[in-house]
């Protein structure tokens, strides 16, 4: 789960991790409002949106009076900012940031992961801040440092210090550095993060290292144990088709393409996304029903694809272990009736009960192509919405 | 032979009197499986009894805690269904009772729970399958975990995998073409757990049964990768390949918590790609895993040997 960054600087400002003052605002009022009670000559305007990149996007004004403060405030809000996180469509601003100007001596990276191939929790540093890691990685990855961190003792100060020497944080400003760290570990272990990344890290004129900003994301897994971080959810920066999946348990992403897809099982929706391409076509979604789906959860799983204008045909690919073939065959049959089936429906089954689920849909009297394989229902799909 | 499990492998199920677990605890027992016990804590010394589809009942002991059922029953391999919340525990409570297999079903672990795992395991002689995985199944011998048993066939192929359903599917694949398998194993969709490819495709390679193996691989992290090289230089029998996800989105988790291509990385295209350089036949879509592995046996003249269902 993501969250805005300035939800994710209270969240670190809990566990010591200097950030800049800072209030939100909704509108052009409140952001005017919080510029006079942060009362520096220089505000920062920020949108907040999920998404990277703001920055040149022109998400981002440096504000040096009252009136440039309200100015790019109503030129903000409401706009839409494409970056390149955002894809073509964009994210609408409703909230900004207002912060304190800083006097930026120079930026740095800090970053936390886990660490797949360790199993641990990795902080990375980089002298090269404000410029996104990845092309830091790509460029010169000799300016990434890493320490894998021990979970039964966590961020020693020695790998801290050892990070802070490595990208040439000023002598003096170690022992801040060696704090900062060790209090964006604790953040991150405590609340379950699954990567928390302060881009660019700063080290400004009156000796001060401060987060300019802050990206975290949770491990949704874990979300059960921080009803804190679940209130930050906003819902706004989410596809409402993906919101209502997510009442039903069932796991949907919404794509660009026209052909949507319900399936069984994490691997082979994603395979069933892969073989419709390979064919010619475009997924519209990745839908994971479950394995242990019921007629209900089927029929909410259809009304979502069907909610979709983009959608011209749907394909229905199970492979049936502990789901019986009969129960799917019932809910598309179910689904189809009550919501009217006015697109092509290709539906393949396989597994258990399946001889059972064919009849069922044979008989139903719906339009309904029957297919033998995969890659026979990927192809019909394919011609039925060209 | 096999690996992981056969059929003297003597399996407790964790968390025994939960639905799921009795369901599974039937299809492991209708399938042959040694079955000896479970754990449930405050239900010990009860039993669980369990109509089986041939007519018997099986009454099962259930303790309170691992070490007692692996002293009483003597069992060696342990399965866990339980909740989320709690599955951490119940896997280090496994480790702590020397158990030599743990397969871990369960899904939604937070992977900082299972960071502390991997931690607990360091220098422990369990080996951890899962979790977030459909489990291990060796046809005709033992089927531990949630995948439907009847699609199996004994014999040489081994598969090993990151998603349940595509197992299901390349298993099925196989049957169909007469080909058997000598165990199945689904490593889990998680981005932290027990076992990776490397870990499966060593015993694989030191099993004198299996001939090839079929790994099936996803977007995420770089596990594909590093045991594409780790094939390149050590494996003796053929390997074939597919990666799910050429089409996920990045930065969406797509279903399982470590599907995600994260930072630009973790792509299938990369993971194809090194594949091939490596000599893996990778298959273009799901529904010729079957037949590039066909493909391949052919080639290497296994095909014969490896038919084991006419």
């Amino acid at each position: 789960m993501n969250i805005h960054e300035y939800q994710g600087k209270e969240v670190l400002k809990q566990y010591g991790v200097s950030v800049p003052e800072g209030r939100v605002a909704f509108t052009v009022d409140e952001a005017v409002e919080a510029a006079k009670e942060l009362g520096t000559s220089v505000v920062v305007v920020k949108a907040q949106i999920h998404a990277g990149g703001r920055g040149k996007a022109g998400g981002v004004k440096v504000a040096k009076s009252l009136d440039e403060v309200r100015q790019y405030a109503s030129e903000l809000l409401g706009k839409v900012l494409v970056t390149h996180q955002t894809g073509p469509e964009g994210k609408e601003v409703k909230r900004l940031l207002i912060e304190q100007g800083c006097d930026i001596k120079k930026e740095y990276y800090v970053g936390v992961v886990v660490d797949r191939s360790t199993g641990r929790v990795v902080m990375m540093a980089s002298e090269e801040g404000g410029t996104e890691i990845e092309e830091v990685a790509a460029r010169t990855p000799e300016k990434i440092f890493k320490e894998v961190i021990d979970p039964v003792v966590g961020l020693q100060p020695f790998q801290a210090r050892r990070l802070a020497f490595n990208i040439n944080i000023p002598n003096e400003l170690v022992g801040k550095a060696v704090q900062f760290m060790t209090a964006l570990y604790n953040a991150f272990v405590d609340k379950d993060c699954s990567i928390a990344e302060i881009n660019p890290l700063v080290v400004t004129g009156d000796g001060n290292i401060l987060a300019l900003d802050a990206k975290l994301n949770f491990d949704s897994n874990a979300l059960y144990r921080h009803p804190d971080i679940v209130a930050l959810r906003d819902l706004d920066e989410e596809d409402e088709k993906e919101i209502q999946a997510s009442k039903f348990d069932l796991s949907y992403i919404a794509l660009d393409g026209n052909i949507g897809c319900m399936v069984n099982g994490a691997g082979l929706a994603m395979a069933t996304m892969d073989i419709i391409k390979y064919y010619g076509g475009e997924p519209a979604n990745f839908l994971d029903v479950g394995g242990g789906a019921s007629k209900e959860k089927v029929t909410e799983a259809f009304k979502i694809i069907l909610s979709d204008p983009k959608v011209k045909g749907i394909f229905v690919n199970i492979f049936g272990g502990i789901m019986r073939c009969d129960v799917i065959a019932e809910g598309v049959i179910a689904a189809a009736r009550e919501l009217g089936l006015d697109r092509p429906l290709v539906v393949r089954l396989e597994g258990t009960n399946v001889e059972l689920g064919k009849k069922l849909l044979n008989e139903s009297g719906l339009n309904i192509t029957a297919a033998d394989s995969m890659a026979d229902g990927a192809q019909k799909i394919v011609e039925l919405v060209k | 032979m096999s690996i992981l499990v056969d059929k003297n492998t003597k399996v407790i199920t964790q968390g025994i009197t939960g639905k799921t677990a009795l369901f599974h605890a039937k299809g492991a027992l209708d399938y042959g499986t040694q079955m000896v016990g479970g754990t449930s804590p405050g239900k010990g010394g009860t039993t669980v009894e369990i109509q089986l589809e041939n007519g018997t009942v099986a009454k099962l002991p259930v303790f309170n805690t691992v070490r007692e059922a692996v002293d009483l029953t003597g069992a060696t391999a342990s399965v866990i269904y339980v909740p989320p919340a709690f599955a951490a525990d119940a896997i280090m409570e496994a480790v702590d009772a020397e158990l030599e297999l743990v397969i871990c079903i369960t899904e939604g672990i937070p992977v900082l729970d299972m960071v502390k795992v991997k931690r607990y395991m360091e220098g422990k002689k369990t080996r951890l399958i899962g979790p977030n995985c459909p489990g291990v199944i060796t046809p005709d011998a033992c089927k531990i975990g949630i995948m439907p048993g009847y699609i199996h066939t004994k014999g040489h192929v081994g598969v090993v995998s990151r998603s349940g359903t595509l197992t299901y599917e390349a298993v099925h694949q196989l049957t169909t073409r007469g080909i058997g398998q000598s165990t199945a194993v689904g490593i889990g969709g998680d981005p932290v757990k027990g076992s990776e490819f490397i870990d499966i495709l060593k015993m694989f390679n030191e099993d004198p049964d299996t001939y090839a193996v079929i790994m099936i691989g996803e977007i995420g992290g770089t596990a594909e990768e590093e045991a594409a090289e780790w094939i390149k230089a050590n494996m003796t029998k053929p390997v074939v390949g597919f990666i799910g996800g050429a089409t996920a989105p990045p930065g969406k988790r797509m279903g399982h918590a470590g599907a995600i291509i994260s930072g630009g990385k973790g792509t299938a295209a990369e993971k194809i790609a090194k594949l091939e350089s490596c000599g893996i036949k990778v298959a273009p879509t799901p529904a010729e895993m079957g037949a590039t592995l066909v493909s391949v046996l052919e080639e290497r003249g296994l095909l014969e040997k490896c038919i084991t269902r006419k």
